[in-house]
């Protein structure tokens, strides 16, 4: 019988460096739970980051962790799946590392469909860097780098991660825990790539918690998370912000499943027999 | 026909999209096959289309070094390439042209294919290449069955279109017996070749098979000339050999997937050349950081920016040994020829692993596009060394991914370990990984990363392979170099030594840690030393400047730098002509030198003297 592992096993001996209130901190526990519930083991789980706030996550969890560079979480952790195809690796990163200087990975990271589930947690600000606007901020968000306003449109993860065809889309809110676990422990048994927006509120730069209790709400009832089109049409509202996952299809080979099934097929042989064939 | 041991040198041009490359790398594979060593060298424009493309292959009965300075057969297969290629042909060249192509008299021997002719004939426009191959085998007196055997094997890929080039190189080859009866005037007696047990073999995958041989299991890159022949060759070997290849998005992408999987436990690896080292600088420092085993392959090509992308060039040294912000060490080897290219990729494995630090391989297009005969390679010295894992007393509560050694180096997890878990941090961090920035721990961490490279220098300094030195021992006059300019310096060095002046030549192969003490071995005897390389400034030469200001002072040894940015090789004559200018130069320095020395001084006057009357001229110095 494999022990039943409680959430706070998860937990590392370093306090983290959030604020008070961060929205990073429900987030934790949720994925904390998320792995007791599934009962994983320590060392079968890497937690590969980015740069930012919330890229300082692995250090508050007891498992494998690397703290990479900013903005390559994805190619990083795509690289501990296809070296280590049996750990669970998850990819953390805030709004900033993910949309903005890491944007290029995300439609090639779903396009191998590599299993990772990779959280992107959105406070729709550079926090670490003490306020200016991000990808995801509003127009017209006033600021030190922005004093005469955020001149750009926010983009909209949600729909960019469905019309890059990622196998797993889902929304969820530092607000609501319980959901958010659930959420994860959903993405964590996907075979593929899955790509999670937590609007996780910055308490001394943005905050926003107040905003999203009011906009959020869980996906309507009956919402078929195997329709891309209905999917893209909720993701399109912007007044209200659903939660909950959009999009859902297992049934794509993972990129592991094809590599395994490119080496079954390569033609086995060594170096002997290649350098007999290089023979003048 | 130069030097001692008879070779010949054929340079093939043409248009791009006429099959240039393919008639330059059947011709030499059918030499090969034949007995011949060969040594090839290819240059052609950054597009597919359009623009001048030459091949060069040097046919010998013995090693060949170079591609050879002078032709002396040019293949034209159409007028531009007569205009383009026609520099540096032996005085008696013969011209194999294309019939409508015009050829002026002197002194060449003309020998007119009507290739396109022929190719209307067949209605296969595009096998002219074919016909001028059927020509030269007959010229060269090669087994014509056999070279259809190679044409299959290489071309079968392509069905519908191998009966018509098969067809196109008969009709060459017919026609050349017919017309051309007599001997060739550039040929060489096949029976005295050595036909030894060879390989064919490009330096592009003699990097792929070295890296197979050092446990390669991973491998990401973007394609970028003129690497993308080493991925090309990995795409289908690595799973062969239970591994995964992946093309990435970007050379960001490239690195940081090729850390990932070395972080799980892998041997990984990528290639790229200078604008991809460019973007992978920062995943770089995060390997040097976080200590996890990479191996970085850097086919140079002449920059700066998009610059030459065809063409090579050895200018990223500086790039190689100080790209980065801070302190970030790594090592830095470069492999002198072809077989080199596969010995130094298994040490660079073995050096990534064993000291868990990015290890960079410097070659360049020239010696990864190029085919050299050469003999198998036998076993690597003291290889493939492995990662230092922690023992099971060492994991659990207690374990220190990054515990303060001597020597550097501490034992290193992989995901799935038990009691292993620890965090690999790019942020400064204490013995377990945890961010720490204080001072003490700073500096105390900055030492062991560095401790590792001299760790790594006490180790290599029993190692044979970490220079190669020959020539005249002890000379007072040397050569350092590096890479793949060593086949040039060579045969110079072969020249300079046949006129009765002893010269020596050090080719260090790790230039990061450098090989101090076979270096102060070597400078030790010196009066003066040529350091030629193909870059603008002279990287190498100031960084062993820089490195050995010290002993070159004290020694009174002078550096003589000979710097080449032209996208092109070195001529042997070029490192022959500053080698000679450089002891020219000492003399007018040393008027009182007796013995040894004066002998030496004595004999460059000569050869000077010599040479300036052969010009007809002063020789300008």
């Amino acid at each position: 019988m494999p022990e039943e592992r409680k959430a706070t096993d998860y937990k590392s001996d370093v306090k983290p460096i959030w604020c008070a209130g961060c929205g990073n901190y429900a987030v934790l526990t949720a994925l904390m739970r998320a792995f007791a519930h599934l009962n994983l083991a320590n060392e079968s789980i890497t937690i590969a980051s980015g740069i930012g706030c919330s890229s300082r996550f692995p250090a508050f969890v007891k498992t494998y962790g690397i703290h990479g560079i900013h903005g390559r979480v994805l190619p990083l952790a795509t690289g501990i799946k296809l070296g280590s195809p049996e750990t669970t690796v998850i990819a953390i990163g805030g709004d900033g590392d993910g949309f903005s200087i890491g944007g290029g990975h995300i439609p090639h990271a779903a396009r191998r469909n590599v299993g990772i589930t990779y959280i992107v947690l959105d406070n729709s600000i550079y926090g670490m860097t003490k306020g200016q606007p991000s990808p995801t901020s509003p127009e017209g968000m006033v600021n030190k780098a922005a004093p005469y306003g955020a001149q750009e449109h926010p983009l909209n993860p949600i729909l960019l991660a469905l019309s890059y065809d990622s196998s797993f889309v889902a929304r969820c809110f530092s607000g609501r825990v319980k959901e958010m676990t659930e959420v994860f422990i959903q993405a964590l048994q996907h075979p593929g790539f899955s790509l999670i927006q937590v609007l996780s509120p910055c308490v001394t730069y943005y905050n926003t918690y107040d905003h999203y209790r009011e906009v959020t709400q869980a996906l309507p009832e009956g919402h078929d998370p195997s329709d891309r089109l209905a999917a893209m049409a909720l993701a399109l509202e912007t007044e209200t912000q659903y939660l909950g996952i959009f999009y859902r299809d297992a049934s794509r080979p993972s990129y592991v499943a094809r590599f395994e099934s490119v080496r079954a097929r390569a033609p086995k042989t060594t170096l002997d027999t290649i350098f007999a064939g290089l023979k003048r | 026909m130069q030097g001692i041991d008879p070779t010949v040198v054929v340079r093939v041009g043409g248009e791009g999209g006429e099959g240039t490359i393919t008639l330059g790398d059947l011709f030499t594979r059918i030499a090969a096959r034949s007995g011949l060593e060969i040594y090839s060298f290819q240059t052609y424009p950054a597009e597919i289309r359009g623009g001048q493309v030459m091949y060069q292959t040097r046919l010998g009965l013995r090693r060949v070094m170079t591609e050879g300075d002078e032709a002396d057969v040019l293949v034209a297969m159409n007028q531009q390439a007569w205009i383009e290629e026609h520099e540096d042909l032996c005085a008696q060249a013969a011209i194999v042209h294309e019939a409508t192509v015009s050829i002026p008299s002197g002194g060449y021997a003309r020998f007119p294919i009507p290739a396109e002719k022929t190719t209307q004939e067949l209605d296969w426009p595009i096998g002219k290449n074919f016909v001028f191959l059927g020509a030269l085998i007959w010229f060269f007196r090669f087994d014509s069955e056999l070279a259809e055997d190679l044409i299959r094997q290489r071309m079968g890929r392509h069905p519908e279109s191998l009966e018509k080039n098969l067809e196109a190189f008969r009709r060459g080859y017919r026609y050349a017996q017919a017309t051309y009866p007599e001997p060739f005037p550039f040929t060489l007696p096949l029976f005295e070749a050595s036909r030894e047990e060879r390989i064919l073999l490009s330096g592009a995958d003699a990097m792929a098979l070295g890296a197979l041989a050092g446990g390669c299991k991973f491998y990401s890159g973007y394609p970028i000339t003129p690497a993308t022949p080493v991925m090309e060759s990995l795409a289908r070997y690595l799973p062969q050999f239970g591994g995964t290849l992946v093309q990435v998005e970007d050379e960001i992408a490239a690195i940081n997937m090729a850390i990932g999987a070395s972080y799980a436990g892998q041997r990984a690896m990528t290639a790229t050349s200078g604008p991809g080292l460019s973007l992978m600088v920062e995943g770089l420092g995060l390997a040097s950081m976080a200590e996890i085993p990479l191996v970085l392959v850097n086919v140079q090509r002449a920059g700066p920016s998009t610059g030459l992308p065809t063409k090579t060039s050895q200018g990223d040294l500086f790039l190689a040994l100080y790209g980065g912000h801070g302190d970030a060490p790594r090592f830095v080897l470069a492999p002198d020829s072809v077989k080199d290219c596969y010995f130094q990729m298994i040490y660079a494995f073995s050096l990534s692993e064993r000291f868990q630090m990015p290890v960079i391989v410097l070659s360049d297009q020239a010696m990864a596009a190029r085919q050299e005969t050469t003999p198998l390679p036998g076993d690597p010295w003291n290889g493939p060394l492995q990662r230092l894992v922690p023992t099971p007393d060492q994991l659990g509560e207690a374990y220190q991914r990054y515990a303060y050694t001597e020597d550097g180096i501490s034992p290193m997890a992989h995901p799935g370990m038990p009691g292993g878990m620890y965090l690999s941090e790019s942020l400064e961090h204490d013995a377990y990984g945890h961010p720490d920035q204080t001072p003490d721990n700073h500096e105390r961490m900055m030492q062991k990363r560095a401790n590792k490279v001299e760790t790594a220098r006490r180790m290599l300094a029993d190692w044979p392979m970490t220079s190669r030195r020959w020539g005249d021992r002890g000379a007072p006059f040397g050569i350092v170099g590096w890479g793949s300019t060593r086949g040039a310096v060579r045969e110079a060095m072969g020249r300079i030594h046949a006129q009765g002046i002893p010269v020596e030549a050090i080719y260090p192969h790790t230039l990061l840690p450098m090989p101090d003490q076979a270096m102060a071995d070597f400078l030790a005897t010196k009066r003066a030393i040529l350091v030629p390389e193909l870059n603008f400034s002279g990287q190498f030469g100031r960084m062993i400047e820089h490195r050995y200001y010290r002993q070159l002072d004290e020694l009174g040894v002078h550096i003589y730098q000979q710097k080449k940015e032209q996208g092109v090789p070195f001529k042997v004559r070029e490192i022959y002509d500053a080698a000679i200018d450089m002891i020219d130069q000492e003399r007018h320095l040393w008027t009182r030198e007796q013995g040894e020395l004066a002998r030496i001084f004595d004999t460059v006057r000569r050869v000077q003297d010599e040479a300036a009357d052969r010009c007809g001229g002063g020789h300008d110095a």
